[in-house]
């Protein structure tokens, strides 16, 4: 059952949430508003204490907010008890009732909102199905593993056809290759059953490789909402540069604006052209954020953007990193794919030179 | 063969220090629990002495005298309906208090077990404060509490809501109210040390999937915490059975429950068998009462899968 329109299908306003933690409050989360677009992958993501977990508990109804309105569907839910919310949540402990089978877990929803006993039946052997668990119907959960716990947990919450689904960092129980097959699981789940999943999570990885769309949170702000193309390739500010992937930092004063397109006066006294999201008065100081894979070795000379002296080479399998010690200050970390056609015979303590294209650097608001 | 030799000899001496550093544990046991019940169980097949004591001579007098008195004028048996009285005040009482304590413990337990850390080892001490207070010392300030001219009635009449004080002295519900009051902590503690176990996100998971306030109490709480409120029901249960001081000094010796009547045959009845014999008929309840309890709430159905 997908929802015809293309409305929200949740939206926080203004949303605040103080804990009165001894012995300083703490701001959980400081006037966040978000909208999350119907049938979409929403992933929440930020370092521990950011206030994603938070939000996330706030949309199911286990915290109240302490200002703000929560709406599901154009309809205010903020006041509602969780047992109230067509919102279902997956735990990131998942928080199966141990003392009830496999089946009666994925039941239990469907049974307390009264549904009949052979409706229930032929829906859990359906979700079971889904998470490919039909053979584990009757075991205990207690004696499952931690990706058949993750899959029922799944089941459970998926059962009562939520409008939409919360995923509380679901995966970061599970060992490496079995959180790769999960992610997977995810998107597949989300693709068949056409429901709004919100995803938390502090992986950066995982959140690009899932997601929709991303918000990026820090110290209960939202810092940034796009896609994942966008939040990588045009990170807003200093936090999002360097918390999704890695970023380069360089200084420098704003030279002009045209066109969304700046031209900066390094320190070194280069100018490089760069992407401008922000209204920034020219002349004043800023930030610039270049992607290790964006940047390349060049002889030193013209082409050179920053000259430097090579400083460590550390290998990586699929790549390289060059760690060159700026003439200037600071250290300028280059990632070269490695390529047997196209070796690059550096040694360490070499001079060498760094450029990147027009469209690797990025002004950025601290 | 000499490694053989050796090699027993060694287990022979290893087996007597096994026997040597457990026998402390082996004479408590024999003299302050085996011993006792034998010297009980022996007494009740004797026959009472005049003064008290016991005479050397076999009787099962004792045992028959548990459920029967024989008329003195017809030399008859009937039934010992006083002794049944006591029985069954003793039963009643016990699972009433059982069922109080239940009822106030675990909201308790529940409220402690959802405090912040730091304040639940304070609300643990305040409920185990009681405990530092002489039992019949607590006992008394129940009967200040309810007697004709204690506090309740003094401010009941005070307020103008009764004109006559209430009887609550010398009654079952007396009794009732001081056995729940002295063991309510025996209650509350192992049900707190169940919920404290409990992890809440299973509870908010009951939340999660519609299951209402009631729901999940029912459904969730109530089945994972049923350890505790079974350790807390035998806890409460077993010393209720045996009150002594409850229903001496609140019900005053006119409601008896069978502590106190295994108390009078040693004492001013001077029937020692009798008194011994109802002991382990005590005993006797306790066990079946166990072994009821540990069928009906016996821990969840293995599954099998091997």
């Amino acid at each position: 059952m997908i929802p015809a329109s293309d409305g929200p299908a949740i939206e926080a306003r203004q949303l605040r949430k103080i804990f009165s933690s001894h012995p300083h409050p703490v701001v959980a989360l400081g006037d966040v508003s978000i909208t999350i677009r119907k049938n979409e992958f929403f992933t929440l993501l930020g370092p521990s204490g950011c206030g994603k977990t938070t939000l996330l508990r706030l949309i199911a109804g286990f915290d109240w907010p302490d200002s703000g309105q929560i709406l599901l569907d154009n309809r205010d839910i903020t006041g509602l008890p969780p047992f109230k919310r067509p919102i279902n949540t997956v735990f990131q402990n998942y928080a199966l009732f141990p003392h009830m089978s496999v089946a009666k877990n994925v039941g239990f929803g469907l049974a307390m909102m009264g549904k009949p006993k052979r409706e229930i039946d032929s829906r859990v052997d359906e979700m079971l199905a889904l998470v490919r668990m039909q053979s584990m119907r009757e075991r205990d959960t207690t004696r499952l593993s931690g990706g058949q716990q993750q899959r029922v947990a799944l089941a459970r919450a998926l059962a009562p056809s939520p409008q939409v689904l919360l995923l509380d960092e679901p995966l970061s129980a599970l060992d490496y290759k079995l959180r790769k097959d999960m992610q997977i699981e995810l998107k597949r789940l989300q693709h068949e059953t056409g429901i709004t999943f919100v995803f938390v999570t502090h992986d950066q990885e995982e959140a690009l490789t899932m997601s929709d769309r991303i918000a990026v949170m820090s110290s209960g702000r939202v810092l940034q909402t796009g896609t994942p193309h966008e939040i990588y390739e045009r990170p807003a500010n200093r936090f999002v540069a360097d918390f999704i992937g890695e970023s380069n930092f360089l200084h420098g004063r704003l030279e002009s604006v045209r066109n969304g397109e700046a031209v900066v006066q390094l320190n070194s006294g280069k100018r490089v052209p760069a992407g401008l999201e922000h209204n920034l008065p020219v002349n004043s100081t800023v930030s610039l954020a270049v992607r290790p894979e964006h940047a390349e070795l060049v002889p030193v000379g013209d082409t050179a953007i920053l000259n430097g002296t090579l400083d460590n080479i550390v290998y990586f399998g699929t790549d390289t990193h060059f760690h060159v010690a700026l003439d200037g200050d600071g250290v300028f970390v280059v990632r070269a794919q490695n390529n047997p056609s196209r070796q690059l015979n550096l040694r360490e303590n070499e001079r060498v030179g760094i450029a990147f294209a027009r469209g690797a650097v990025n002004v950025l608001v601290d | 063969m000499a490694g053989v030799v050796d090699g027993s000899r060694a287990r022979r001496r290893d087996i007597r220090k096994r026997w040597l550093l457990s026998s402390p544990a082996l004479i408590i046991v024999l003299a302050a629990a085996i011993g006792p019940l034998l010297v009980v169980v022996v007494y009740s097949f004797l026959t009472p002495g005049p003064y008290g004591d016991v005479l050397w001579k076999f009787s099962t007098e004792g045992w028959s005298n548990v459920l029967f008195e024989r008329d003195i004028f017809d030399n008859t048996l009937h039934l010992a309906t006083a002794n049944l009285t006591v029985f069954w005040r003793s039963v009643e009482l016990s699972m009433l208090t059982t069922l109080f304590t239940l009822v106030l413990g675990f909201p308790t337990a529940y409220f402690i077990a959802t405090r912040p850390a730091r304040w639940r080892d304070v609300w643990l001490f305040v409920v185990t404060i009681p405990f530092w207070t002489n039992l019949l010392i607590r006992t008394f300030a129940i009967e200040e509490l309810i007697r004709n001219q204690g506090i309740v009635n003094t401010l009941l009449i005070r307020f103008g809501l009764i004109q006559q004080p209430i009887q609550m002295m010398f009654t079952d519900f007396a009794i009732l109210l001081g056995m729940t009051y002295v063991y309510l902590p025996l209650m509350v503690l192992p049900i707190y040390a169940s919920l404290e176990k409990l992890d809440f996100r299973i509870v908010e998971a009951g939340y999660d999937l519609y299951a209402s306030r009631f729901a999940v109490l029912r459904r969730i709480v109530l089945p994972l915490v049923q350890p505790g409120l079974v350790a807390g029901s035998i806890l409460v249960f077993i010393p209720a059975l045996g009150a002594y001081v409850a229903p001496m000094v609140l019900g005053g010796g006119r409601k008896l429950m069978l502590g106190n009547l295994i108390d009078l045959q040693f004492g001013q009845a001077r029937n020692w068998p009798l008194g011994s014999a109802l002991s382990l008929t005590l005993m006797a309840v306790v066990t079946v009462a166990l072994l009821v309890y540990a069928r009906v709430a016996s821990p969840r159905q293995q599954h099998r899968y091997d």
